[in-house]
C-alpha cells in the first residue's frame, strides 16, 4: 500500500485524507443539526451556560413541519421533479439522435456541426439569460414550467450528445452492417442494434442531466415569478427569507429535504454518475 | 450481393419499397438531417436566437416595457467609466485565478490520496462528491449560516481555540467577503477536480511507476516526470471547463453577499443581474453579460485547439 514507517502513513495519508473528508462533509452535518435544533438553541449567545454548538439535546421537527405546512415547499418539490424529468427526457431524445448522426453517419458539415454543438456546451447560462428572458416572454412561456423544460435542454443536449458520441464511436461498425445485410433499414439498425448497446451511456447522461436540471438556478430565478411555479432552489432562496430575517431552521430543513432527490438518485447510480462526469470532461 | 438477393422477400425490404420515407432515410444525408433536426431547432431557438437578440439589445437603450432605440456602443462606453463594473471585472479575474489554482492543487492532492488502495475507498469517493452534486444554492446557504456574523460556528471554534479575540465578520467586511466567496467556491469545486483527475490517474499504467522506482526515482520525481506529464491532457480539459464555469459564476455570490457589501463582491453575472433584472435596464444588463464573451471565446478556442492537437497526436 504505502511504503515506509507507520508515522509516514499517518502524516502523508490518513491525516490529510481525514481533513479533506471532514471539510467537505461538515457543512452537510451542520445543515442537519440546524434543521432539528429548536430556535431557542439556534440563537443562544456564546456566553450562555451549556452552550454546545455541535449537537442538540432537544431535537425538534418544528422546522420541517413549518416548511411542509406553512410554505409551498412540497409544490416546489413537485415542480422541480416534473421540470427535471421532462427536460432530461427531451435532452436524452435529442442527444441520442444527434449523437448517432454525428458519430456514425457521413455527411457534409458533420465536423462543423459537431464543433458547433461542442461550443454551445461551453456557453454558460449567465451569458444569455437577459435576452433569453425576452425570448421566453415572446413565446408566452414566461412563468410556466415550459420556460425551463424547453431552455434546460440548451445546456443538457450538447452534454448528452457529446457523452453519447463517445459511446457510439466505441461500438464496432460490423454489428450494424450485419443487421443491414439481414435486411434492416438504417434507422432500424440504429434503434434495435446500436441504442440498446449504448444503455449504460444513456443512463449516465440521464442521471447527470437530471442532477444538472435540479441544480439549475439563474433561469429558474429569472423566468418564473409566482411562488407556486418556483423550483426548490429558487423557492428556498426567495420565499424563506422575509426582508432581512433568515429563518435558519426552516432554511436548513429546506436545503436538506431539497437535496434528498438528487442524493437519492446519486446514491443508486454513483458509478454511472462518475462515468458521466468524467466522460463529459474527456469528451 | 448474393446475401441481399436472398433476403429481398424479407418484410424489411418490402417495407423499404412501400414507404418513400423509409427509402429516403436509407440515404445517410437525409437520415442525418432528420436526426439532427430536433437538436438544431432547440439550440437555434434558445441559444443562437437569444445570442443575436442579446447583441441587438446591447446596442439599444431598452428598458423593461420600453423597446428602446439604437444607441451604438453607448452602453459599452458607459461601462468603461462605471467604477462598479471595473470592480466586478477585477473581482471576476481574481476569483477565477485564485480558485482555479487552489482547486487544481487540492483536487490533485485528493486524487493522489484516493488513487491508493485502502479500506472504504469506494465509500469515501462517493461521499466526497457530495458538495458537487447537492444543489449549489442549498449548500451555499449552509455556508452562509456558518459565516453568520453573530452565530458563526467557525468563529466559535476559532475563539475557543484561542486563535481570535473578536468575531470575524466574514461576509460583512468588503475585503473578507470576496475571500469567503472564494473559500466556498474552492470547497464546491475540489471534488470535481479530484474525481476527474482520479479517472485520469487510473488510466496511467502502474508499471511505469514501478519502472521509474526501480531506476531509483524518488516519489517526488516519479510524480513530476512520470505521472504529471501523462495526466496533463485531462488536467488541461478539466481546468478549461472549470475556468468557464467560474468566470461566469452567479449562484455563490448571489446567495452569500448579493454583490455587497457596497458592491464590493460583484462578478460579471451578478452585476448583469442587478442592472438587467433588478433595475430593469435590459440593454445595459445585456451589455455586461456580453462583456464576458471575448474572454470565454478565447478559452473555448484554446480548448478546441488543444483537443484537436491531442486527437491528431
Amino acid at each position: 500500500m504505502i511504503e515506509g514507517a507507520k508515522w509516514r502513513r499517518w502524516v502523508f495519508f490518513y491525516i490529510p485524507l481525514s481533513a479533506f473528508v471532514f471539510t467537505l462533509l461538515f457543512p452537510f452535518y451542520w445543515m442537519m443539526v440546524t434543521a432539528v435544533r429548536p430556535d431557542a438553541e439556534l440563537y443562544r449567545p456564546w456566553s450562555a451556560p451549556n452552550y454546545a454548538p455541535f449537537w442538540t439535546a432537544h431535537p425538534t421537527l418544528d422546522h420541517i413541519t413549518y416548511l411542509l405546512q406553512e410554505t409551498l415547499f412540497s409544490t416546489w418539490m413537485l415542480n422541480t421533479l416534473f421540470i427535471s424529468i421532462a427536460a432530461t427526457l427531451i435532452s436524452l431524445f435529442c442527444g441520442l439522435l444527434a449523437g448517432y448522426a454525428l458519430s456514425r453517419l457521413k455527411f457534409r458539415f458533420a465536423g462543423m456541426l459537431g464543433t458547433a454543438i461542442f461550443i454551445t456546451y461551453l456557453v454558460p447560462q449567465t451569458l444569455l439569460f437577459i435576452p433569453l428572458a425576452d425570448v421566453v416572454r415572446n413565446f408566452h412561456l414566461g412563468d410556466t414550467p415550459w420556460a425551463l423544460i424547453l431552455t434546460y435542454p440548451t445546456f443538457l443536449i450538447p452534454f448528452c450528445t457529446w457523452l453519447l458520441m463517445g459511446y457510439f464511436k466505441a461500438i464496432p461498425r460490423e454489428l450494424e452492417e450485419c443487421a443491414r445485410i439481414d435486411g434492416a433499414a438504417r434507422w432500424q439498425a440504429m434503434l434495435y442494434i446500436i441504442f440498446p448497446i449504448a444503455v449504460p451511456g444513456i443512463l449516465s447522461a440521464g442521471i447527470f442531466a437530471f442532477t444538472l436540471s435540479w441544480n439549475e438556478f439563474i433561469y429558474a430565478l429569472v423566468f418564473l415569478s409566482s411562488p407556486a411555479q418556483k423550483t426548490v432552489p429558487v423557492g428556498v432562496t426567495s420565499e424563506l427569507i422575509r426582508g432581512d430575517v433568515f429563518y435558519w431552521g426552516s432554511l436548513m430543513a429546506g436545503a436538506l429535504l431539497g437535496s434528498i432527490p438528487v442524493a437519492f438518485v446519486y446514491s443508486f447510480f454513483v458509478e454511472h454518475y462518475v462515468a458521466g462526469l468524467t466522460g463529459a470532461v474527456k469528451g | 450481393m448474393a446475401v441481399s438477393d436472398v433476403t429481398t422477400s424479407d418484410t424489411y425490404a418490402v417495407s423499404v419499397r412501400r414507404w418513400p420515407i423509409t427509402r429516403l432515410l436509407e440515404d445517410e444525408r437525409w437520415l442525418a438531417f432528420v436526426l439532427l433536426l430536433p437538436t438544431l431547432v432547440l439550440l437555434g431557438l434558445f441559444i443562437a436566437y437569444p445570442f443575436v437578440k442579446g447583441v441587438e439589445l446591447s446596442v439599444t437603450d431598452a428598458k423593461v416595457g420600453v423597446p428602446g432605440s439604437f444607441v451604438g456602443m453607448q452602453n459599452f462606453a458607459l461601462l468603461l467609466n462605471d467604477s462598479i463594473f471595473r470592480v466586478a471585472v477585477w473581482n471576476t479575474v481574481v476569483y477565477t485565478a485564485v480558485t482555479t489554482v487552489f482547486k487544481l492543487a487540492l483536487g490533485l492532492w485528493l486524487a493522489l490520496l484516493l488513487n491508493r488502495n485502502f479500506k472504504g475507498k469506494a465509500f469515501t469517493r462517493a461521499f466526497i462528491l457530495l458538495p458537487f452534486i447537492i444543489p449549489t444554492v442549498l449548500s451555499t446557504f449552509a455556508w452562509k449560516w456558518m459565516f453568520d456574523p453573530t452565530f458563526s460556528v467557525i468563529n466559535w471554534t476559532l475563539f475557543r481555540l484561542g486563535l481570535i479575540g473578536t468575531r470575524i465578520n466574514w461576509l460583512g467586511d468588503p475585503s473578507l467577503a470576496l475571500i469567503s466567496v472564494i473559500i466556498v467556491n474552492i470547497w464546491r469545486g475540489v471534488p470535481f477536480y479530484a474525481i476527474s483527475l482520479l479517472a485520469g490517474l487510473q488510466t496511467i499504467n502502474p508499471e511505469l511507476q514501478d519502472a521509474a522506482a526501480i531506476d531509483g526515482a524518488r516519489p517526488w520525481q516519479r510524480f513530476w516526470y512520470v505521472t504529471w506529464p501523462l495526466l496533463l491532457p485531462v488536467t488541461m480539459v478539466v481546468v478549461l471547463f472549470s475556468v468557464i464555469q467560474t468566470f461566469a459564476d452567479f449562484q455563490l455570490v448571489y446567495v452569500l453577499t448579493g454583490g455587497g457589501p457596497a458592491n464590493a463582491t460583484h462578478l460579471f453575472a451578478t452585476y448583469a443581474y442587478q442592472i438587467g433584472v433588478g433595475t430593469g435596464l435590459l440593454s445595459q444588463g445585456a451589455a455586461i453579460s456580453l462583456a464576458m464573451f471575448p474572454v470565454l471565446l478565447v478559452v473555448v478556442i484554446v480548448q478546441l485547439l488543444y483537443i484537436r492537437r491531442v486527437e491528431t497526436l
